[in-house]
């Protein structure tokens, strides 16, 4: 299926958001997440099925002022 | 010193994280500013590069307070959800509000600010909120759950100091005992000395320590001028008048 990731268009077979972490090895990383403009908790990524057309955001800690 | 949602802070001083020449001299200008407070905030992570796993460990070794931000946020809903995963990403309630307003002077926006304040402070969040020195504005924050108000300066990164002096004094009156900030728009230790004089608890600044030509000597600057102003505003300075009293005792001077 197409969804977008970071903006970015991604063909993934990933049945739920937690298994998209894990195909972009992200898996372990300290990320937290967003699926269609709404937060997904850590623990609740695994029961976060991913659908055509999905818009992932992935983001970490940065620099902010 | 100053206390925000039942923690006290060791400073003055909060201090941004980015735009810094190098990680060294961030950590630098922390070391010699002792600023208690370091703000954060979230962004894209690429696959596999782990950048924000390195930020996050040099943040901790810091061993001051994180403040996540919501910057460049223009809607309720984009300040709700990334205040939603800072609060996951760096395990604190604390979360500087930001709803930008206008583009080109980075305004708050007042009503979205209001809004996403009271949505988040019902999910629990301490909101920081960036706000102008607006008086209607700041009751609405704190009717919405706020108990400290950083109102700005002047708009972020331009250096130009406290622009509404008046405000700025009006809004110290109305809130005398809540913890106030001025957040954004100073440029110089004296303009951050004034504020302290006008009472302010503390001050947020970024730009102007990250761009100066040597930050760490401009960060300790700064907290040596937070230090004076608010010596000064606790040693009750004089009323200002417009006609001269000399200063030297007139009876006595010899006729001559």
């Amino acid at each position: 299926m197409k969804i977008t990731v970071n903006g970015t268009a991604r063909e993934t077979a990933a049945p739920t958001l937690a298994a998209l972490l894990i195909e972009m090895d992200l898996g372990m990383a300290k990320v937290a997440t967003a699926l269609n403009e709404g937060f997904v908790p850590a623990p609740q990524r695994a029961a976060t099925p991913l659908a055509d057309g999905d818009r992932v955001e992935i983001v970490a800690p940065r620099q902010g002022g | 010193m100053p206390v925000f949602y039942e923690t006290e802070v060791t400073s003055r001083l909060m201090l941004g994280t980015a735009q810094y020449p190098s990680p060294a001299i961030l950590a630098d200008a922390f070391r010699r500013s002792g600023a208690g407070i370091a703000t954060v905030s979230v962004r894209r992570e690429a696959g596999g590069e782990r950048a924000g796993q390195a930020f996050w460990e040099m943040i901790r070794a810091l061993g001051v307070h994180v403040l996540p931000n919501t910057a460049g946020c223009h809607s309720v809903r984009e300040a709700v959800t990334t205040a939603q995963m800072a609060r996951e990403l760096f395990e604190t309630n604390w979360i500087k509000l930001e709803v930008i307003g206008h583009a080109d002077t980075l305004q708050p926006d007042p009503f979205g600010l209001v809004e996403a304040a009271r949505i988040l402070t019902d999910e629990g969040f301490e909101v920081f909120p960036y706000c102008t020195e607006d008086l209607v504005l700041c009751e609405r924050l704190v009717a919405a759950g706020c108990r400290v108000l950083m109102p700005w300066g002047a708009p972020i990164g331009t250096g130009l100091g406290l622009n509404n002096i008046y405000g700025l004094r009006s809004l110290r009156a109305h809130f005398p005992d809540l913890p106030l900030v001025i957040d954004a728009g100073l440029g110089l230790p004296s303009q951050a000395a004034h504020a302290m004089e006008l009472g302010y608890d503390a001050v947020l600044l970024n730009t102007a320590v990250a761009r100066a030509g040597d930050p760490a000597a401009m960060a300790e600057g700064f907290a040596r001028a937070l230090e004076a102003g608010r010596l000064a505003f606790e040693a009750d300075p004089m009323e200002p008048r417009d006609m001269a009293a000399p200063s030297t005792p007139v009876f006595g001077r010899a006729k001559l």
